[in-house]
């Protein structure tokens, strides 16, 4: 059990509530946080960039007529806190207004078998070596390796005029490798992350094979050719792959995008945006997940929370200012980066729930097409749903059998189209985690499903 | 000395009294604001202080980072001891060690604009919902803006190093921008309007949402080009965009770790010859400007790429003494949490002498490009191999005509450097990764895939 009062003295939280609300407003919040970590690579076969910090502050936010008055302070002292109230209240001129008194809501933060800031150092500057003597092991045309490893620790506690008193004590561990792969002039790329809200046993299990994996990717990309360019049908990998829905359909159903009109699914809630062999969920409760916390960050719990129903959308989702004004509850989507930035809606872990196809069965039946692994990343405009992701590891898929690895691929095209057009969600499903930007807030998030195939695609290739 | 220095120079004591051989420290305070507009209404208004130390310390050839807000005097003894505890984790490194040798820092004119602390809140709100209002006016297609953003702020920072090397300097920049929709029958568009200044008064709304709601409305009824080879031209965002990932492969770290299509090509042919590029830290204009770089080294000009030729690399401390080269004053951070490492100051593309018609003439046939997407994910940073999701119009017969969406461009950075025909007689600024300066850029040829 997570106490607020670790981080805030209930009776200081009420004090900055209530001069918060000394001109006026419908509703007030205090959210404050202690945030410590480490961080360290290796590269050219060397430790470097160790890193250690620790920062504390809070912020506060007053709402009044639709506006919401922010300020943030570094420092926790209550003289820190009462500054920050006050300046979020200097624009109001209205009359005080009466916070309810505060109730504790203790959360069950995520478990912790052990705490990374009692593992030596030196073991994680160990592991960084194991991961480059691995990826370095899986071939001589391994030119480079680069290996992170970071931990971070985050104490929150959020307390509001409506009584709320909350905290949640999050702990997340990632590793990380890029390996360089070389022959002649040619030169390609592989990476491979692992990580989760979960403490220093997330590495218990030959973590390093990340690194083989990695340059497995990477020596692959050696063979390959150029992609190929026009429409086809394009099978997704499970894991990674699931990016692509996180970012053609997943941020187009964060309320705020909706509620401006600047969502493609804006007033289609209730109607078949997919085939009904499809169903997602957005599930902050996913145990040691990367995306999962006990709380969002204005203290609503975190849910799972189902968005597409059988190719039907059933829900948005919501922090709780977007939630006051549709009338629903808050789906526990209200996340920040930081007490610096305020909460916005936001994915915590977005997947395609798995569906009845055999992944073979999936590429079986495409004559001619593309297979798109992973990607490097990729970009959506909420407003018009046009997407485009760079495809890191894809090939070719002939006669229904996967052949030759492509480079330097591209998939474009426009997420009402392409989501409308997956006709096969396979059986097979797993997780990835990735770190989400939007509005310059970044947040780490999972993303998952098993393979799909999306019937016609543009590939954007490096032939014209 | 101002209270900040004072602390800089606490921490370099602090780490050597913790164990560094050598220390640096570089501490912050910034004061800064921003409002979001939207439908008419202020959406929210924030207010921020912020202050932190980091620090660097150096033990026998390691060295370890250290960073926090706690600026009392048991906090910088811990942010320090932190430094300290992390040099001795890390690996040695014979190149490793605190900047030193540095040269007079140049005098610079003011680079902090007075103005914004007489703007007060509802002035600067007004400022917002000026550019919203200018982008819903300017054209009956523009149905809404998602958001209209202003931000201002002031900085502080002091670097002191145990070399004796440091400084101190104040810089203040101001920016406002939104995205307009535009609505036609074919369906929705989007368009970003930006500017950016030391202050509110150096900003015209007007015209930030004017090109917002030019850009989303010229966009309706937009079909995809035919896949081909031809001349692109790419509009001054674009081209920064291209240049930000120029200036990080012309940086010396990319370089020496063999991570950079420029490694090993110092005097080559890398360009034609209308591409000129240089990094200055002194341009008056330019949001990177300071008398010294995140470790006190004086900022510079730095000629990279001249006469088709490529001329130089980005160097901080570090990668200077590695090379066996002095620092180009190229060291760069994203605030205390992070150590700094190589980076471009303002990269600034010389202009050309034709104008944005004349270039649409010159390419004759092709794609003009106004915007693109997931450049960082579409490029190979090893070889400069890219294809990028891009937007723009198709140029025929010398002129800008249908718009043209959902197709990729596809090149290498060299081969397009070497394509380039001609530059634009007008620059402008780009904030959007970095400081950069680029006019219009006309490539004669690249991969368009679209249908």
């Amino acid at each position: 059990m997570n106490e607020a009062g670790e981080l805030i003295e209930p009776a200081v939280a009420e004090r900055v509530i209530a001069l918060a609300l000394a001109h006026g407003g419908e509703f007030a919040e205090l959210f404050a946080e202690r945030r410590g970590g480490l961080t360290l690579a290796i590269d050219e076969a060397r430790i470097e960039s160790v890193q250690s910090g620790a920062e504390e502050g809070a912020g506060v936010q007053v709402l009044s007529g639709g506006t919401t008055y922010f300020a943030h302070v570094d420092g926790l002292d209550p003289a820190d806190l009462e500054r920050a109230a006050k300046e979020a209240a200097s624009a109001l001129r209205g009359d005080r207004a009466a916070p309810r008194p505060l109730r504790a809501a203790p959360a069950s933060p995520q478990p912790i078998e052990r705490r990374p800031e009692e593992v030596p150092a030196g073991r994680k500057a160990e592991l960084l070596r194991e991961l480059d003597e691995r990826g370095r092991a899986a071939g001589g045309e391994v030119a480079q390796l680069m290996a992170s490893y970071a931990e971070a620790r985050r104490q929150v506690a959020v307390a509001n005029s409506d009584g709320l008193l909350s905290g949640d004590d999050r702990t997340r561990v990632r590793i990380g490798v890029q390996v360089v792969a070389q022959r002649g002039d040619r030169v390609e790329t592989g990476a491979e992350t692992l990580g989760g809200h979960r403490g220093f046993e997330l590495l218990d299990d030959d973590a390093a094979s990340i690194a083989a994996t990695a340059a497995d990717k990477a020596l692959g990309l050696l063979d390959a050719g150029p992609a190929p360019t026009g429409s086809m049908p394009v099978v997704v990998g499970g894991g990674f792959g699931g990016v692509l829905f996180h970012e053609m359909t997943g941020h187009g159903l964060e309320a705020d995008h909706v509620q401006k009109g600047a969502s493609v699914y804006a007033g289609k809630l209730g109607e078949a945006v997919a085939q009904p062999l499809l169903s997602a969920y957005d599930d902050g409760r996913l145990p040691g997940e990367w995306g999962s916390d006990a709380i969002d960050d204005e203290g609503t719990p975190t849910q799972k929370t189902r968005v597409i129903e059988d190719g039907r959308l059933v829900s948005f989702l919501y922090d709780r200012q977007r939630a006051d004004r549709d009338g629903v509850a808050s789906t526990g989507n209200g996340r920040r980066e930081s007490f610096r930035h305020l909460p916005i809606p936001r994915m915590t872990n977005t997947y395609i729930a798995p569906g009845e196809a055999e992944p073979e069965a999936i590429i079986a039946e495409v004559e001619k097409g593309f297979y798109a692994v992973s990607f490097a990343g990729g970009q959506v405009d909420p407003a018009t749903g046009d997407f485009v992701f760079g495809v890191n590891e894809g090939y070719l898929i002939e006669g229904g059998r996967v052949t030759k690895p492509c480079r330097g691929a591209t998939l474009i095209g426009n997420c009402l189209e392409a989501l409308a057009a997956i006709d096969a969600v396979g059986d097979d499903f797993w997780m990835k985690t990735g770190m989400c930007g939007k509005g310059g807030q970044k947040v780490p998030v999972g993303t998952g499903q098993g393979h799909v195939r999306i019937a016609a695609m543009t590939v954007g290739g490096t032939q014209a | 000395m101002s209270d900040l220095a004072v602390l800089a120079g606490q921490g370099v004591e602090r780490a050597v009294a913790a164990g560094a051989a050598d220390a640096e420290a570089y501490a912050s305070e910034a004061e800064d604001r921003e409002v979001r507009v939207h439908g008419g209404e202020v959406e929210s208004f924030t207010a921020a202080t912020r202050r932190g130390l980091g620090v660097r310390a150096w033990i026998g050839g390691r060295v370890g980072y250290g960073f926090g807000t706690d600026l009392s005097p048991e906090g910088v003894v811990t942010i320090a001891a932190r430094a300290a505890e992390m040099a001795r984790v890390a690996d040695e490194d014979e190149f490793a060690g605190a900047p030193g040798e540095a040269g007079e820092a140049p005098e610079l004119a003011s680079l902090s604009d007075p103005s914004r602390a007489e703007w007060p809140a509802a002035r600067v709100a007004e400022l917002a919902l000026a550019v919203e209002r200018s982008a819903l006016d300017a054209d009956p297609r523009v149905v809404g803006v998602e958001q209209a953003v202003y931000f201002d702020g002031a900085e502080r920072v002091a670097v002191a190093a145990s070399s004796g090397v440091g400084g101190e300097f104040e810089t203040s920049s101001c920016y406002a921008y939104l995205q307009a929709l535009a609505e036609g029958e074919a369906g929705r568009e989007t368009g970003l309007g930006f500017g950016l200044a030391r202050g509110p008064a150096g900003l015209d709304p007007v015209a930030i949402g004017r090109e917002g709601a030019v850009r989303a409305s010229e966009m309706i009824g937009s079909g995809k080009p035919r896949s081909r080879n031809c001349p692109v031209v790419l509009d001054p965002t674009v081209a920064a965009s291209f240049v930000d990932l120029l200036g990080k492969a012309l940086g010396a770290d990319a370089v020496q770790r063999g991570r950079s299509p420029f490694a090993e090509r110092l005097g080559d042919a890398v360009a034609a010859e209308a591409f000129v590029l240089r990094d200055d830290g002194l341009e008056p204009e330019g949001f990177a400007t300071a008398p010294i770089d995140s470790e006190g080294t004086p900022r510079q000009r730095t000629a990279l790429i001249e006469a088709g030729e490529l001329r130089a690399f980005l160097y901080d401390s570090y990668t200077a003494r590695r090379g066996g080269v002095a620092s180009t004053g190229n060291a760069g951070r994203s605030g205390y949490r992070a150590p700094p490492g190589v980076s471009a100051s303002n990269l600034i593309v010389s202009p050309g002498s034709l104008d944005l018609e004349e270039l649409l003439r010159e390419a004759g046939e092709g794609v003009l490009i106004n915007d693109v997407a997931g450049l960082h994910s579409g490029v190979n940073p090893v070889s400069g191999v890219f294809s990028v999701g891009a937007s723009g119009r198709a140029i025929r017969a010398g002129e800008a005509a249908e718009p043209l969406r959902e197709f990729t461009i596809a090149s290498d950075l060299v081969s397009m450097l070497r394509a380039v025909q001609a530059a634009g007689a007008t620059p402008r600024w780009v904030p959007f990764g970095g400081s950069i300066s680029t006019p219009a850029l006309l490539i004669g040829e690249m991969t368009v895939s679209g249908s």
